[in-house]
């Protein structure tokens, strides 16, 4: 919302504050502050008097102007400037910007050579000083109304020195889509008086108004979608003529484009108020105008051009004309069928669509160049009827943003007298004497109101006096429920209002002078202490629809006393445990890869389908069945990741392109796992907690997400350097990577071969604690290197962390430290060669028996004198008893033991 | 050599003396631990004339005898001290030569080993839970893809609130599934609510989703710490005082804040909490940090809703609390200076280098 600072003031004294300082000012009631905007007009900009004028024309078709142009003597007198432009004459009075001034653009003036001339400024047009569309013809001041002094600063005479602050309003305060309900607000801020512009007299209903049928069969949770229609007519207004130009200069200034007299008077108002309006070409619409819900099948072209199909869900502006339409009418017609009434009757009650309600207004209807004759309309329609319009047919406009968030239901007759006055005073006419107001309006909720809440809420001690007053001064009426009184409390005067329009005052309490007189100070000394005994009546103002619960009053309070009132308070816990044992293997495990030389970095999780094939996934691969998301950002990527491996490739392929050639990277993060047969999560109640059941089936319906690691690394493992050369990573660095995530949670992990995508069917490594597999590492597959761009050799993994941490030990066991010597074995055995190395150490640490300390391979080779199906494995076996040194007969028995069953895999010992 | 093989009493005080001279000075020259060896064997050996003076003792009458062993006794004591002392000396060259050939130039690469990092998003979130767990706080986590209900509904989001709408959630196909990738870390206030009830203290780091394209001040996936409290008798102020906690271990003791009206469906009264721009402090209305205005938002945050508190079945009369919400990103971005958010999102390895594994 843009707020003109000069429009603000006509409500509420600013008391010379700039535009930073008013935006901080209802910053700190809330609205949040966007931006502050000046004209972009830097001087110097004088007023300049056109001494002569000489039409040169070009070679190109065009006559420009040779002026002279007298700016004054403190400006250098007369100055010679061309001009395109040709509504002015010698005489005229004009605004000139001088060499060194800046206009909107920024569009620095120099004296600079032009059409043979040096032209020493500029005579400018609206457009160029930001004042509008008009770029016709140049600013000639007298039409203005403007007979200043020639080589005065045009600046403030222009109002190009006004600010406007630019603010953003929460969805609760759709009152702050207006002068009005910013005046109001910065009013609450710094105490300086307002003036509330909707205090216009209004006449009420005459009953012989033009016809207005309010016939909603289906409204939304019980709320009619229009429950006030305010019209009335002028006659003989020049509607299509244009606005005076301080009414166009604001309109710009508040980010509307000035069209003609009826749109600007009604946008105007709009702004100023709040309350959306629409002025119809009398002689467009046809009486009675009915609002109703749309019929199946039925259409409009909306102003924007659009030809819309609408939902039985939007509700109408309608006129009934005798003879409608042959489109419409033959939709209403197809729709007939079905409708319980008379068919025939459709045509005639309704049948013309003039506008989608509360969104946007049809052709049709529109106020044309000859309009004379007008329609002014301001309604109340229900903000969710409009919001689902407003969104269905992607039609943002300014009045369905403010009906969306609500707008003061007694503001409509306030707002129609507005523009009749603005309309008589600038284009002539005259009002009809007639005022329709049909529908019935319900009056803001009492609420039942403990005046300690704010208090046990906020931890101000406002104290009784102080909240009601803040109440009553945005606009609340406060009564004393007194002892036992909530349920009578309409006799108090805060009751309900009548069905037609009974609360008068807008903004005043004048409908409820009981109200105020219902002694506070008495009632409510004992009030503070009970909950709801002595408790109060609040009922808010008509503009806050947003106010409907005692804790909605609890914020009103705290804002306008200041949340900088609020003291800093560290609220005491119960004592803790820290981090659960889970969320520390996790740091651990990440903090190990990282200590392994792996760098941690962050991909989206979003693929496209051909990343499963570029992986060299199977046809049934379930990693191929992924979630899919309604509203990518990229449609080639509308799926969530399955494997974290599935971005982090390309990550590695972005570094590698930017240089990091050598190089680990590792991610931690969730994947998701589409289920065979989605449940639809269902939308519980929220009145209550929902039954354990209903809750067990909502956790059941949101697929699984386990987190997971993953690491990829390419290139030199081991750099090269003046300590000679490095090594390429391999398949061991993979494993490696596993195994330290695995140790720094206590878990001693296994390898086993395995063949599984994306990794070389040859140099892939299942790793597992004992039975249970956790992921998986390897070389990758050169396809697959090559599909994401990497080096061939590039080596990965990815494992199930969730899983890793759940199978690691609760707790370390301590085991006991043998002082006693180490006996060092070692065993050279030939196998076949498919024979894994780790099974030959299994055995060899199987048949040595109980003194195994430890069992490792230490050199593995082929060829040589070994046979070509055969393979020499070299392990080495350490042995130590708790309690005493092995002797020699004990040292050979385990290595017999060992080579025994070694023996059994077909491993021949070494001679 | 001189005076090696002549014979000389054992009586000849002076001859000794010149004897042991001449051999202190051969030792004083010898120029190696071989060298010195050959001398001892020269001069203290069977032939050497010390040797075959000390033979002539016993044959000298008894009243001399005392004298010469006394003589020959010095002498040799002399001499003994010399190899020694030339011995060590020696020694002490020899070890000192060894290790200044040993020299390396210690200025030369020494990174043949890997250096890794950890990802300074998820350091900030470890520090931030640890600030949470000192508290006595505990770390609660939630799903990323979310029940549309713990997302919206739960937390007084009603069915046509413009937040569900196709503008800033990601939601699952087909539509009607009922879920969304999470737009906060709020849903998991409700979660915990519901399964572990009241009193409650619980902060959630976590990722969460919004359909921004990627610039240099948005990113479709990002980091909240979203906190939630619920107890009887909190206020604001217990609001106000945990944020300023949060601040001070974020930024450094001293550092401004101020709660701002604000609106949010699950928190009333609602704010926003802002940090005085350590950049300008208010001083210059160009600053790009701030934008001129003085202050930066750090977050959402307000008392929870007693609709909330329903929806999980909690007694809104007898608790209350409070939530917040904070971005992990702008704390990172004031915290070290982050420029451009891409650089946190794109994976480039070197921003995560640039922190190493502390932040």
């Amino acid at each position: 919302m843009l707020i003109p600072l000069p429009w603000l003031a006509e409500f509420v004294s600013l008391d010379g504050r700039d535009g930073q300082q008013v935006a901080a000012a209802l910053v700190s009631v809330g609205l949040e502050e966007e931006a502050v905007h000046g004209s972009g007009v830097a001087g110097p900009l004088v007023v300049g008097l056109v001494a002569d004028v000489q039409p040169e024309p070009q070679k190109n078709g065009k006559t420009i102007n040779w002026c002279q142009v007298d700016v004054g003597p403190g400006h250098g007198g007369v100055r010679g400037i061309v001009c395109g432009a040709h509504n002015f004459a010698a005489g005229d009075k004009v605004a000139v910007a001088l060499p060194g001034a800046v206009l909107p653009g920024p569009f620095p003036i120099s004296s600079r050579k032009t059409y043979g001339h040096i032209s020493d400024g500029m005579i400018c047009s609206a457009r160029e000083l930001g004042l509008g569309d008009d770029h016709s013809g140049i600013i000639v001041l007298s039409r203005l109304g403007l007979d200043p002094e020639v080589g005065v600063d045009l600046i403030p005479l222009l109002g190009l020195d006004e600010q406007t602050v630019e603010i953003n309003v929460t969805p609760d305060r759709g009152y702050c889509f207006s002068i009005r309900g910013v005046a109001r607000e910065f009013s609450h801020a710094t105490g300086s008086a307002f003036r509330d512009p909707a205090l216009v007299s209004a006449p009420p209903a005459t009953g012989d108004g033009f016809g207005v049928e309010l016939d909603d069969d289906a409204p939304i949770h019980g709320r009619p979608g229009c429950d006030r229609f305010v019209a009335r007519v002028v006659r003989g207004c020049a509607a299509a003529g244009p606005s005076p130009d301080w009414m166009r200069r604001r309109l710009t200034q508040a980010g509307m484009r000035p069209i003609a007299l009826a749109v600007d008077v009604t946008n105007y108002v709009m702004l100023e108020l709040g309350q959306p309006l629409h002025a119809y070409d009398l002689d467009g619409v046809a009486e009675p105008i009915v609002v109703r819900r749309a019929r199946p099948g039925e259409r409009l072209v909306t102003l924007d051009g659009v030809d819309r199909a609408l939902d039985p869900e939007d509700l109408l502006i309608t006129d009934s004309p005798t003879a409608a339409p042959a489109a419409v009418g033959a939709a209403v017609g197809a729709a007939g069928a079905g409708l319980a009434d008379s068919p025939g009757a459709a045509p005639a009650l309704g049948g013309r669509v003039l506008g989608l309600a509360g969104v946007m207004g049809g052709a049709s209807s529109e106020v044309g160049p000859g309009t004379r004759d007008l329609l002014i309309e301001a309604a109340h329609f229900d903000p969710i009827t409009v919001a689902r319009t407003s969104r269905r047919h992607k039609l943002g406009s300014e009045a369905a943003k403010r009906f969306e968030r609500g707008v003061d239901p007694e503001l409509a007759p306030k707002a129609v007298q507005r523009v009749i006055d603005l309309l008589i005073e600038h284009g002539g006419g005259e009002a009809d004497a007639a005022v329709t107001d049909a529908g019935t309006h319900q009056p803001p909720p009492v609420i039942d109101f403990d005046p300690a809440y704010p208090q046990r809420l906020v931890g101000v001690a406002y104290g009784a006096a102080r909240v009601r007053e803040i109440l009553e001064e945005i606009g609340c009426q406060v009564a004393a429920a007194g002892a036992g009184g909530h349920a009578s409390g309409a006799g108090v005067g805060v009751g309900p209002a009548g069905g037609d329009g009974a609360v008068t005052g807008l903004g005043a309490v004048t409908g409820l002078g009981a109200g105020t007189g219902l002694g506070a100070g008495t009632g409510l000394g004992a009030g503070t202490g009970g909950d709801g005994i002595g408790g109060w009546l609040v009922r808010p103002p008509s503009w806050r629809g947003d106010l409907t619960r005692a804790v909605d009053l609890v914020e009103e309070v705290a804002r306008i006393d200041g949340y900088g009132r609020i003291a800093s308070r560290l609220a005491g816990a119960p004592s803790g445990g820290g981090l659960t044992r889970a969320q520390r293997l996790r740091r651990s495990a990440a903090r190990a890869l990282s200590d392994f030389g792996l760098v941690q970095v962050l991909s989206y999780p979003f693929i496209g389908e051909g990343v499963f094939d570029a992986l060299g996934y199977g046809g049934e691969d379930p990693r191929r069945a992924a979630v899919r998301l309604a509203n990518p950002l990229d449609a080639a990527a509308p799926l969530l990741r399955t494997a974290v491996l599935q971005t982090l490739l390309t990550t590695a392929r972005r570094n590698a392109a930017r240089g990091l050639t050598d190089l680990g990277l590792y991610e931690i993060g969730l994947v998701t796992e589409a289920p065979a047969a989605p449940k639809r999560a269902a939308i519980l109640g929220v009145d209550a907690r929902p039954a354990n059941e209903e809750l067990a089936a909502l956790e059941a319906a949101v697929p699984k997400q386990p987190r997971r690691a993953a690491g990829v690394l390419i290139g030199q493992r081991l750099r090269a350097g003046v300590w000679g050369p490095g090594r390429a990573a391999d398949w061991a660095d993979a494993v490696e990577s596993v195994k330290v995530m695995g140790r720094a949670v206590g878990l001693e992990l296994v390898a086993h071969q395995a063949v599984r995508a994306p990794f070389h069917p040859g140099r892939c490594a299942r790793l597992a604690a004992g039975e249970i597999g956790i992921g998986h590492a390897g070389e990758l597959h050169p396809m697959v290197a090559r599909e994401f761009g990497l080096p061939e050799g590039a080596v990965a993994f990815e494992v199930d962390l969730d899983r890793l941490i759940e199978l690691a030990p609760e707790r370390v066991l301590a085991r006991a430290v043998s002082p006693q010597p180490l006996a060092k074995e070692d065993l050279a055995f030939v196998v076949d060669r498919s024979l894994a190395a780790a099974e030959l150490a299994a055995a060899v640490r199987a048949g040595a028996g109980p003194w195994v300390e430890d069992v490792f391979v230490f050199d593995v080779f082929e060829g040589g004198q070994i046979a070509a199906d055969k393979k020499s494995v070299a392990i080495a076996l350490r042995l130590r008893a708790a309690d005493h040194t092995l002797t020699p007969p004990e040292i050979a028995q385990a290595r017999a033991g060992a080579i025994a069953e070694a023996a059994k895999l077909g491993a021949r010992l070494r001679t | 050599m001189p005076f090696v093989s002549e014979s000389v009493s054992p009586l000849d005080q002076a001859g000794l003396n010149r004897l042991a001279e001449a051999a202190l000075a051969a030792i004083a020259g010898a120029a190696s631990p071989e060298e010195l060896g050959q001398l001892r064997r020269l001069w203290t050996g069977e032939q050497s004339a010390i040797a075959q003076a000390n033979k002539a003792i016993k044959t000298l009458p008894g009243a001399d005898r005392a004298q010469a062993g006394k003589n020959m006794g010095a002498v040799k004591q002399r001499l003994s001290a010399a190899f020694e002392a030339r011995r060590q000396a020696l020694d002490e060259a020899a070890a000192s030569d060894k290790l200044s050939r040993e020299a390396v130039d210690v200025t030369l690469p020494t990174d043949r080993q890997p250096i890794g990092a950890r990802h300074p998003l998820e350091l900030l979130q470890e520090r931030i839970a640890d600030v949470f767990t000192a508290l006595g706080w505990t770390i609660a986590e939630g799903p990323e893809l979310e029940a549309e209900w713990f997302n919206f509904d739960a937390l007084n989001f009603g069915p046509d609130h413009p937040a569900r709408q196709m503008q800033d959630t990601f939601f699952v196909d087909p539509p009607g599934s009922g879920l969304v990738l999470r737009t906060h870390t709020s849903p998991v206030q409700a979660r915990v609510l519901l399964s572990r009830g009241v009193p409650c203290y619980v902060a959630v780091p976590g990722k969460v989703f919004r359909t921004d394209e990627l610039d240099a001040t948005h990113t479709p996936v990002f980091h909240q710490v979203e906190g939630l409290a619920v107890d009887r008798g909190l206020t604001m102020a217990d609001l106000r005082g945990t944020l300023d906690h949060l601040a001070d271990q974020m930024f450094g003791r001293g550092v401004t804040t101020r709660l701002r009206p604000s609106f949010f469906p699950f928190t009333e009264p609602s704010a926003e909490m802002d940090l005085a721009c350590f950049v300008c402090r208010g001083a210059d209305p160009g600053c790009r940090t701030c934008g001129g205005s003085g202050w930066i938002e750090w977050g959402g945050c307000g008392m929870v809703d007693p609709a909330v508190l329903i929806a999980c079945g909690v007694d809104p009369d007898e608790y209350q609390g409070f939530a917040f919400g904070m971005g992990i990103e702008r704390t990172l971005m004031f915290q070290s200076g982050v420029g451009d958010m891409r650089d946190m999102v794109e994976g480039d390895a070197r921003f995560s280098l640039n922190y190493g594994v502390e932040i």
